[in-house]
């Protein structure tokens, strides 16, 4: 199995036109951003309102329980529906759009929200303190603050998308997940083998760069890592310890 | 949906475990099968059905039958296809299958063209694997065809498939994910038509007919039977070289079970006509009737059961 396997990836043929790998997965990935792209429009907007206003937050419940929804029920319901209005690829490429993004919106508007709302009351306080309007401190303050759950948000949205767009094969569309469909109607069991281990390989490595994105843009005053580094880097200007013995004024003289 | 899933993982679980320990060549062969204890008197019957609606037919009336005969026979329908099923056979989860002679004769035999039905059927006996056996054949014939709407017909003027070769690279075709890599599917017709679809929709079930109602797709692969062709008015392009080829329905069982079922099905054949089974399936697809009461309706009233 592992041999037939290995023999599916190292074939040519797998590697080029509109079955090869690079086509497939650029499908994948269009769909999965145009989900996840989509989802952000609508979630980003809503998730900054309700957290910084704390005004409807029932719209975050109702997103949450949309969790419950099966995707794949749901995908073949909604092709039935509106798939006829649609001509071409459209037929197809709405109904799975329209159902990852309900995917994609509980953790990408509970991130958002949830980010916002955490945000030190103290640091909301001294930026109103200072004459910001509300407007500035959503964006200086509130914002940046909430970076590190909302883009966590993000990442779970990510994650799930493109391990679920594979659905999208089902109802005629491209991917990744046509290896898988294709695979197990003609039994073919390396190149479904061979599409499943894609897929995972395609969400472990979204997650890695999002983490390191994650790194880059959090601030690191937020993140905690801007006091490790403070320290090191008094320590490693001069190889010696330089700054006094730290005095632990608890303790009795 | 989920039984489905379920089945074919089952299928996909068992076709590892054969390939593991060994290969395809089959070790069921001269051994007694894996039976799983209760093997009285000729045992139990599996009727395997594939994941379309005739098949689920077939099989409620293969297992109706062979209840009425008293063999303690019961079904497991929408398996998949063809390269999934006859797995399901060979490692001895069904043990009846509801098949077509040309279709089962180029799956063993990649090479073979011929179409006359008798021919075909005489083919089929020959190759398939030792382990397996076909019954009588029946008159009932479901091929696979294209069908376009009336209206594409009459536009492009379209009878034969022979009328496509010019206009198919701008057309797209809705079919079965199978289509594509199959001999009796695009391979065939572009070699022996030049027929060359512009775009290929790999879709199941319903959705097929769907896509082409809906002018998603120009062309639609569906079975000469499906009630959906006169439903919506399709016309149907002939055939005229014969890449589907002849499609008579068969049982296709397992050698060791042919004593024990051979006399009720090859009745079951005599009596199967392509009119009883495109009614038939009106009633299971467009009505929405069970398929187990309509096989029932059926071998009841041919005096069957």
């Amino acid at each position: 199995m592992i041999a037939s396997l290995l023999d599916w990836f190292l074939d040519p043929a797998n590697w080029s036109g509109e079955d090869g790998i690079p086509a497939r997965l650029f499908e994948h990935l269009w769909y999965s951003a145009l989900a996840v792209g989509l989802g952000l429009v609508v979630a980003l907007p809503l998730g900054l309102w309700v957290g910084h206003s704390g005004r409807g937050r029932w719209v975050v419940s109702v997103a949450n329980s949309a969790r419950a929804v099966p995707t794949l029920g749901l995908l073949f319901a909604v092709a039935l529906w509106v798939g006829p209005a649609f001509r071409g690829d459209l037929a197809y490429l709405v109904p799975s759009t329209l159902v990852l993004v309900l995917l994609a919106l509980p953790p990408l508007l509970a991130g958002t929200y949830a980010g916002v709302e955490a945000v030190d009351p103290a640091a909301r306080d001294a930026a109103q303190g200072v004459g910001m309007t509300g407007w500035q401190v959503l964006r200086q303050v509130e914002l940046p603050c909430a970076l590190p759950l909302l883009l966590s948000g993000v990442r779970t949205a990510v994650l799930q998308v493109v391990a679920t767009t594979t659905i999208a094969a089902l109802i005629g569309l491209g991917g990744l997940g046509r290896y898988l469909i294709d695979g197990i109607a003609l039994g073919d069991y390396p190149r479904a083998a061979g599409g499943a281990l894609l897929v995972a390989l395609l969400a472990v490595v979204l997650e890695g760069m999002l983490a390191l994105l994650q790194r880059k843009v959090v601030s690191p005053g937020l993140s905690g890592r801007a006091v490790g580094r403070s320290r090191n880097d008094d320590d490693a200007g001069t190889g010696k310890e330089t700054a006094q013995e730290p005095v632990d004024l608890r303790a009795p003289a | 949906m989920k039984r489905r899933t379920v089945l074919t993982t089952v299928a996909v679980a068992a076709a590892i475990g054969l390939s593991a320990c060994g290969g395809g060549s089959d070790p069921l062969a001269s051994e007694a099968p894996t039976d799983t204890g209760t093997a009285a008197a000729g045992g139990s019957i599996v009727v395997g059905g594939a994941d379309f609606s005739e098949s689920t037919l077939l099989a409620e009336i293969y297992a109706g039958a062979l209840r009425a005969k008293g063999v303690d026979a019961t079904t497991k329908t929408n398996i998949g296809s063809r390269e999934v099923y006859l797995r399901a056979l060979e490692d001895n989860s069904v043990q009846v299958f509801p098949e077509y002679t040309g279709a089962l004769a180029v799956y063993y035999d990649k090479e073979f063209t011929g179409t006359d039905p008798d021919e075909v059927y005489a083919h089929v006996q020959e190759v398939v694997p030792d382990t397996l056996a076909v019954l009588e054949k029946s008159a009932a014939e479901d091929v696979d065809s294209l069908a376009v709407t009336e209206e594409t017909a009459r536009t492009r003027g379209l009878t034969t498939i022979e009328d496509l070769a010019g206009p198919a690279g701008d057309l797209t075709i809705a079919a079965q994910p199978e289509f594509k890599e199959r001999q009796q599917g695009a391979i065939g017709l572009e070699e022996v038509y030049g027929v060359t679809f512009g775009t290929i929709r790999p879709l199941t079930g319903q959705a097929v007919v769907q896509a082409l109602v809906n002018g998603q797709a120009d062309v639609a692969n569906v079975f000469s039977t499906d009630p959906a062709i006169a439903a919506n008015n399709l016309v149907v392009l002939e055939d005229t070289k014969k890449v589907f080829g002849s499609q008579n329905i068969i049982p296709l069982v397992r050698a060791d079970k042919v004593d024990q079922v051979q006399d009720t099905l090859n009745a079951v054949s005599a009596k199967l006509t392509t009119e009883a089974i495109t009614q038939m399936l009106k009633q299971t697809d467009i009505d929405k009737q069970d398929p187990k009461a309509v096989a029932e309706e059926f071998l009841t009233s041919n005096g069957l059961a």
